[in-house]
């Protein structure tokens, strides 16, 4: 099976800064990519590159086998690649239909009296959320009233309904308690069982391992590895991700300084 | 209480909010605190004075009232979509004098005239929200600064062009039965043309924030721009269609008084900008945007000249009104800042 969003040596710069340097990654259909990466690796510039909130100074960006290049969120959106940011994917004052709804509207009738089709929009959300195994009790609640969890899962079952096809997921586990962690680690592998590709950005290898299919570890802007999940093991992956490396070339720099000395 | 469809299933899959009391959802609109204020207020003239409830009083306070109430209206829309703008007022007056000169002195035909400044108005509208939107500079200031060009600009043209701060149309224009029967008649025992104006404009709004998509994305730019335009909401164009509707209703209301008085002056307006705001916040928006109600602005622009009259109906001195109104803002905002803490606070 071919990659349904992959990139291909991705590479951009802020001045001389560079945030990304040839980065490739990509993921197919009912699978989750897992990019992994400690704080200023670049995962946030790498979000943006991926739901069209920057462009990528090089290389090539393609979605269902075709070159494509986007000038914002929407035009991402539009081709079905739903991002869900780790702040700001819901509005705190608005209702949990308003939220669940905005910017993808249902409406009903014809210019100008169509109408945002309210009754549909609330049974739509109650019923999705249900679906996904959320439970609220009432669709006008604010979204305020939600706690971390519910919010990002809200925000994942919006993405799935309004037909995503890759699921782009900013740190969702992040600010989250273990339990919220857990509940928002399972609408992960639900999405992915709809048949989703999900991007699954993380500095946590162990919210990491147990759903994802493919780990790619991002170090200062560039690929510091990337693996499937039978070729590597959560310790593994830890120690990379904390730099690992950097240890080990450090240490046989020492060794091989030692070794010189006469 | 009717029962839509999405009550009823929401009701099949869930019983618990099968049997929610209507109170508690009044409680939750943002218009509530206007509309139980206006009632006691209401009650409460009525009571302390003669005739409150008569038809010749409640045209005297649902003339100025309407007025006030369409600005209020496209201010709480702005406002729910988080800018402010403090030029409104002013343009009244700016957009009055430049349809009387281009009618009075520059012998343009009325229509053509009022074509042109609704174009102008239009324009300055684009002007504050691209201005706001490109530079991302707070709308109070820039606003401030179109508050003060238009006023000055509309001075300056004044003396310059027509050599005096207030312009009278000459006896006959023409069309002057037809414009004067659309902005200015009087329809019912004094009730003026202005206030059917008012509940349409009011009316429409609900409907535009409640019941469209465009209703939505209002509350999403003034509720977080990021989320918003991360989602696919057209930020910039809401924001900037927001400030041009401003605009268009000062046209609007310049209208009204150019053809009502027959004549255009200057400062007309000036003043009035924290006015506007003033009701949009007595009708529950927040100034820190996302949050509000275009009846709740409409209702509080009528609370606010019924302080106003009732003062006067019940002889006392004006001196007072000021007085009632800080004290009414200050309840207003207070009511609004605990329904926001109480829809904003994480359940945990």
């Amino acid at each position: 099976m071919s990659a349904l969003l992959e990139i291909e040596n991705i590479s951009k710069y802020f001045g001389n800064v560079i945030a990304l340097k040839d980065v490739s990654a990509h993921v197919r259909a009912g699978e989750v990519t897992c990019i992994l990466g400690d704080n200023g690796a670049g995962k946030s510039t790498l979000i943006k590159v991926l739901c069209g909130l920057h462009k990528a100074d090089q290389g090539h960006y393609r979605f269902d086998g075709k070159l494509v290049e986007f000038e914002s969120p929407r035009n991402a959106l539009d081709v079905g690649i739903a991002t869900v940011y780790q702040d700001l994917a819901m509005i705190p004052l608005m209702s949990i239909w308003r939220n669940f709804f905005m910017g993808s509207e249902i409406t009903s009738g014809r210019w100008p009296f169509s109408r945002f089709d309210v009754a549909r929009a609330k049974a739509i959300v109650v019923d999705e959320l249900a679906r996904m195994g959320i439970d609220i009790r009432d669709p006008d609640q604010p979204v305020g009233t939600l706690s971390g969890g519910e919010r990002q899962s809200v925000a994942i079952a919006r993405a799935i309904y309004l037909g995503a096809r890759v699921l782009i997921l900013d740190e969702p586990t992040a600010a989250l308690g273990v339990k919220q962690a857990e509940v928002v680690l399972r609408y992960i592998v639900e999405a992915k069982k709809r048949g989703l590709g999900v991007i699954f950005i993380t500095h946590s290898p162990h919210h990491a391992f147990p759903v994802g299919d493919h780990f790619v570890i991002l170090r200062r802007g560039r690929v510091h590895g990337d693996f499937r999940k039978d070729e590597i093991e959560v310790e593994r992956l830890v120690y990379l991700m904390a730099g690992g490396i950097d240890l080990d070339n450090l240490k046989s720099a020492i060794a091989e300084a030692e070794e010189s000395v006469p | 209480m009717t029962t839509t469809a999405a009550d009823q299933l929401t009701s099949d899959t869930d019983e618990r909010i099968g049997t929610t009391a209507l109170l508690p959802k009044l409680l939750k609109r943002p218009e509530f605190g206007s509309i139980v204020g206006a009632i006691a207020i209401f009650i409460f003239f009525s009571a302390a004075t003669e005739n409150f409830f008569s038809i010749q009083a409640i045209s005297a306070y649902a003339n100025p009232a309407a007025t006030l109430g369409i600005m209020a209206v496209a201010v709480a829309l702005l406002m729910i979509g988080g800018e402010f703008d403090l030029s409104a007022g002013a343009m009244i007056g700016f957009i009055g004098m430049m349809t009387a000169l281009l009618i009075n002195n520059g012998g343009l035909a009325v229509w053509l005239s009022m074509l042109i400044t609704l174009a102008l108005a239009v324009c300055i509208g684009a002007f504050n929200g691209l201005v706001v939107t490109r530079t991302r500079l707070p709308s109070f200031i820039v606003t401030l600064g179109t508050f003060f060009i238009v006023q000055g600009l509309g001075l300056g043209l004044a003396r310059a062009v027509g050599g005096t701060t207030t312009i009278f149309l000459s006896e006959r224009f023409e069309g002057q039965g037809f414009f004067k029967a659309i902005f200015a008649s009087t329809q019912w025992e004094g009730v003026r043309i202005p206030v059917f104006y008012w509940i349409a404009i009011a009316v429409v709004a609900t409907r535009l924030l409640l019941r469209t998509k465009v209703g939505n994305w209002i509350f999403s730019v003034g509720g977080d721009p990021n989320a918003a335009n991360a989602v696919g909401v057209p930020v910039v164009r809401v924001k900037i269609a927001l400030f041009i509707n401003v605009s268009a209703m000062a046209w609007l209301v310049a209208m009204f008084n150019t053809f009502r008085f027959e004549s255009a002056q200057i400062g007309t307006g000036v003043g009035s900008e924290f006015e506007f705001i003033i009701a949009a916040v007595i009708g529950g928006c927040l100034l820190t945007g996302g949050y509000g109600s275009a009846i709740g602005a409409a209702i509080g622009a009528l609370m606010f000249e019924m302080v106003r009259q009732g003062l006067a109906f019940a002889r006392w001195e004006a001196d007072w009104f000021k007085l009632f109104l800080g004290i009414l803002l200050l309840l207003a905002a207070l009511l609004n800042q605990l329904v926001r803490s109480r829809a904003e606070k994480a359940r945990t």
